[in-house]
């Protein structure tokens, strides 16, 4: 029987607003334990929630950047559950009535645009953090984070693949970062991801029984784990067996799945609309104004490098993909003729010395207008397109203009013909192989000679001038 | 409606509460008997009724995104049973 | 001159005067505490140190420009007090001291009132007796023997007592009104989101309401002034202009339009109740109001709407006592859900134990729409009854209980005769109105309460009428002797 894997997404984002959603306490990653806490975040007796108005903003922004429906009226219910890292025994969040529906998302799979469905995007509060000390009899309850705000973003079931889940993934935080609201840095909890897949026959219109993983610390767990699982279902099914409907924990360092506890007591949140806040109307004129501050979203971003800067699909994808290159891109489009250009520099260049130091756009030292200036020399001849390569890594390294570079480091392209045709003369002199080779007919011996000339000038010589050259003194 | 034992037992559990079986029994017959009187609610056809979960219309109550100062840290563990290094402190939890 | 026995308008003309000074009058109170505490045992906390250095505060700045300053005040114990204990006569609180005032009490403080203690009271607010005090039972000044009304009996029997000179109370279901009708004082319910509820340990949020309980209806309005309005910690409170109240203390009742609902004069209410609610309607009609009977068909269907809306309410409200943040922690146990549950077993008193039961049953899974909706539904009902009457009436009045005070242990077996006598309280809550106890009345030697039901904010009418009522009897005058 041919099976088909359907996956499903629960995201769980923390918004970037100054203070906590329904107390004025300071959102700030990494204060010092229980300082960013007062009684209403502490769920002390007789305190009361009022709610943030950016929290609600952010929210409906985050809802039509995926294509909501932002419903009229929408209201704050009670979650009721008993941990320590939850200081009311209840979390506000919302239930039958959440800010934002039936959005979607859109993926390139294979050359193929696909669309994800987004059931629901709701506003809550974030919880506490327990600390679990190596051997220690006891549990530590730090409550800074209790009451940041958060928004659950749940896909619709139409994940077929860990890639597609992948895909989804990287889109969603892109989006997000597009418009500002979150920094989704998953290593600071910013973004978490908790993910349920089912295999079924294809074809069928039942869903198999749902597995649910935890502890998916990074893009990449949450591809391999459900890689693993899709596996290891399709297994299952295959020889006879089961799935078992569970929770499954990822471990990381086997790389396994393996199933949690399963806790005796089925979950009963008793959700009903807190009394303590009122409803939200989010009245037509509101929505217009929140779309109105919408940046261009990705797509329209990546259809429009394709479109206006003749860029492949590929690239103006990857440039895309990070709202902060494609701004720097932007810029030094702005202020340069041949997009192409820029694009190939970004793509090779710009994304090697990243990837290879491991840093973020936002970490690179010197500004498109620097950039574009570098490009310049190049045109202008007064650097090669190789020194530049050199010229650029010294711009990253030192944030320094690159007039300054070349001149402090005597980089200056050589273009006198006098100065070229002495050396070329010295190099004819010293490599008469070559020379016969080339007058043979061997084209490649004047690449050789043209080197040599490049390596008398430490790479300095003018390579169109050299050629030139060596053809006459040749001929 | 009769409310047994085992309901009983399960509601004390989901609101965490060890009942004695003597205090069971008594919780299990004053429910049932005020949950009998609540059927008289049934009585009334609510079909079409909204149901009223604020009693005066307000709506959009909001604050602006200021931080304040927090509350010393002393100010929020003084009440705590049981504290360390600035922490709360609770039986060791078996994650997952 | 026992100035314990003022008033707070008496009191405030004599320190205006420097007649008295507030160190005086707070002493004269702590005295009389000292005197019948034993007999009455209205407080949990008499916080007789820091009352005495405030009142020598007032009266060393001596500015007495505000009605309350320098007079002291009993706040009941889920009233939270920033350095002073607030336990909600609960176990799972004995220990709390809040690092925070209720607004409430920052506003009482701003008026330069004197702090005398915190007054005894229902467990979380949840009885009609204060026999669920997890510490002791509060008597009834007028007799001993007789419960003082709950849930906030401490409160109403420290006023009658002479204990203070006004006190603060709650009412989720009538608990202002019918300790205030027990005792013989005038107790007000404001509308729901007058009075900021921030700082007052929560029952049934969507019910709470925090108000005054006094000697006589002009401190009513005094108290009201001082403590009503928006406030921006508070989603619920109203953001309305509060109008003075002491404006609303004129006799004039002429031309007003009065409802008597027959369903508060049925079955279960005593002989003398229903004559003294006949006789004070019989007043008002001589000083030119009018009084006709009407219908408000769903208040039976309120009471037990209310018994799935509070207790539900309350059991999200109640879980955060797990002895973690605060409170008493349970002292053996093996791992954390043993933790909870022997923290919360220890610390809740049986009625509160109830409610939180029958409130998680009424939201559990597959109950939710039988029970909780359903309530919903009939609240809004209960409202409808209240609105249809008050598009012809102006106010409706009513007893505030069906009997005066009940003997200590008489229906501490059968919570739910205990309920029932909040039948005639709880659909005000339930329509989020305002209302007023007034002494109208005396049967057997205990007071009578007539309960005077105002629209939505209108408050200024209510006091009128209770007012204009006050001035034209005299049952206001008695006081209890003990």
């Amino acid at each position: 029987m041919e099976f088909e894997t359907v996956i499903g997404l629960e995201v769980h984002v923390e918004l970037l607003t100054k203070s906590k959603v329904f107390c004025s306490c300071s959102t700030e990653f990494g204060g010092e334990v229980n300082t960013h806490c007062c009684p209403v975040c502490l769920g002390m007796p007789g305190v009361l929630p009022v709610l943030n108005k950016k929290a609600v903003e952010y929210a409906i922004k985050a809802a039509l950047a995926l294509n909501c429906e932002i419903p009229e009226f929408s209201k704050f219910d009670r979650k009721n559950y008993f941990y320590p890292d939850l200081p009311k025994a209840y979390q506000i969040s919302q239930y039958d009535l959440p800010l934002g529906r039936n959005g979607y998302i859109e993926i390139e799979v294979g050359g193929k645009t696909k669309r994800i469905g987004i059931n629901r995007i709701h506003l809550e509060e974030d919880a506490g953090k327990l600390v679990h000390e190596e051997g220690k009899p006891y549990s530590l309850v730090d409550l800074n984070r209790t009451g940041v705000p958060l928004i659950e973003i749940v896909s619709e079931p139409d994940i077929r693949t860990p890639e597609e889940a992948w895909l989804y993934l990287n889109k969603l935080k892109t989006i997000l970062q597009y418009i500002e609201v979150s920094d989704c840095k998953m290593e600071e909890g910013s973004l978490r991801c908790d993910t349920n897949i089912s295999i079924r026959p294809k074809g069928s219109d039942k869903f198999g029984t749902k597995v649910e993983l935890k502890n998916l610390g990074s893009f990449r767990a949450v591809r391999r784990s459900l890689e693993y699982e899709e596996k290891r279902q399709r297994e299952v099914l295959a020889s006879g067996g089961v799935v078992v409907q569970e929770t499954r924990r990822w471990d990381e360092a086997r790389g396994i799945t393996i199933p949690l506890r399963s806790k005796e007591e089925a979950h009963d949140y008793r959700y009903f609309p807190d009394p303590d806040l009122v409803p939200v109307v989010i009245d037509r004129e509101w929505v217009e104004r929140v779309k109105a501050e919408l940046p261009e979203l990705p797509d329209a971003r990546k259809k429009r490098y394709m479109e206006e800067y003749g860029l492949p699909n590929y690239d103006a994808g990857v440039i895309t993909a990070s709202k902060a290159l494609a701004d720097f891109f932007e810029k030094c489009v702005s202020a340069y003729h041949d997009p192409k250009t820029v694009s190939n520099w970004v793509m090779s260049e710009m994304l090697g010395i990243l990837n290879e130091t491991g840093k973020e756009v936002e970490d690179i030292p010197f500004t498109p207008e620097q950039f574009v200036k570098m490009l310049k020399m190049i045109d202008d001849g007064t650097i090669s397109g190789k020194i530049a390569k050199e010229v650029f890594r010294d711009m990253f390294d030192t944030g320094k203009d690159p007039e300054a570079i070349v001149k402090e480091k005597g980089l200056t392209q050589i273009s006198d013909e006098g100065e070229l045709e002495k050396i070329a003369r010295k190099v004819i002199e010293a490599n008469p192989k070559s020379v016969e080779d080339y007058k043979k007919g061997k084209e490649k011996a004047l690449g050789f000679l043209v080197g040599q000339v490049m390596k008398e000038t430490r790479g300095k010589a003018n390579p169109q001038l050299v050629n030139k050259i060596l053809k006459e003194l040749l001929s | 409606m009769k409310i047994n034992i085992e309901t009983v037992e399960h509601v004390a559990n989901l609101a965490r509460l060890y009942l004695s079986e003597e205090e069971k029994a008594e919780m299990a017959n004053t429910l049932s008997s005020i949950l009998d009187y609540m059927d008289k609610l049934n009585e009334l056809d609510t079909t079409d009724v909204p149901p009223t979960a604020h009693i005066i219309p307000l709506k959009n109550v909001f604050r602006e995104d200021v931080v304040k100062e927090s509350l010393p840290r002393e100010e929020v563990l003084k009440n705590a049973p049981e504290k360390e290094r600035g922490f709360f402190k609770v039986p060791r939890i078996i994650e997952d | 001159m026992d100035l314990n026995r003022l008033t707070i308008h008496e009191a405030h003309e004599l320190l205006s005067k420097r007649e008295i000074s507030s160190v005086e009058l707070t002493k004269a109170v702590l005295h009389r505490i000292e005197e019948v505490e034993e007999k009455v045992r209205a407080y949990l906390t008499v916080d007789e140190d820091r009352a005495i250095e405030m009142s020598k505060k007032v009266d060393e700045e001596g500015d007495f420009s505000s009605p309350l300053s320098g007079i002291p005040v009993a706040i009941k114990d889920n009233i939270c007090t920033r350095d002073l204990k607030t336990t909600c006569a609960s176990r799972i609180l004995a220990n709390f001291v809040p690092p925070y005032d209720a607004t409430v009490s920052e506003r009482l403080k701003a008026k330069k009132a004197v702090i005398i203690g915190k007054t005894n009271m229902d467990e979380f607010a949840m009885g009609s007796s204060t026999e669920n005090s997890a510490f002791f039972a509060t008597r009834n000044p007028w007799d001993v023997d007789r419960v003082p009304g709950g849930s906030s009996g401490g409160s109403a029997a420290a006023v009658a007592a002479d204990e203070c000179i006004y006190a603060l109370g709650s009412d989720t279901g009538g608990s202002i009104r019918q300790p205030a009708s027990y005792c013989g004082v005038v107790g007000l319910k404001p509308t729901y989101g007058r009075v900021s509820r921030y700082g007052l340990v929560a029952y049934a949020s969507s019910l709470d309401q925090i108000g005054p309980l006094t000697k006589d209806v002009t401190d009513c309005a005094l108290v009201l002034n001082a403590i009503a309005g928006w406030d921006e910690r508070d989603s619920t409170s109203a953001n309305l202009p509060v109008p003075d109240f002491t404006k609303s203390l004129v006799e004039d009742v002429k031309g007003m339009k009065m409802g008597l609902p027959k369903e508060y004069l049925g079955e279960g209410v005593e002989p003398e109740v229903k004559e003294a609610i006949l006789s004070a309607a019989r007043v008002f009609e001589k000083l030119g109001a009018s009084v006709e009977e009407i219908s408000l068909p769903h208040t039976e269907y309120a009471l037990w709407a209310y018994y799935i809306i509070a207790p539900a309410e309350a059991s999200s409200n109640l879980a955060r006592y797990d002895g973690i943040r605060y409170g008493v922690r349970a002292k053996d146990y093996e791992d954390l859900l043993d933790l909870y549950k022997k923290t919360r077993s220890e610390g809740f008193g049986r009625e509160v134990k109830r409610r939180i039961m029958l409130g998680t049953y009424a939201l559990s899974s597959g109950y939710y729409d039988a029970y909780y909706l359903k309530a919903m539904k009939v609240r809004t009902l209960v409202k409808a009854d209240f609105d249809r009457a008050f598009e012809k009436y102006d106010l409706i009045i009513a007893p505030t209980a069906p009997t005066p005070a009940f003997k200590l242990g008489e229906k501490t077996g059968d919570p739910l005769k205990m309920y029932m006598s909040d039948v005639c309280t709880i659909p005000v809550n339930m329509a989020g109105l305002p209302a007023i106890s007034i002494p109208c009345g005396f049967s057997g030697g205990l007071p009578i309460g007539l309960q005077i039901i105002g629209k939505p904010f209108d408050e200024a009418t209510v006091l009128r009428a209770a007012y204009t009522f006050e001035r034209a009897t005299d049952f206001n005058s008695r006081k209890p002797a003990l």
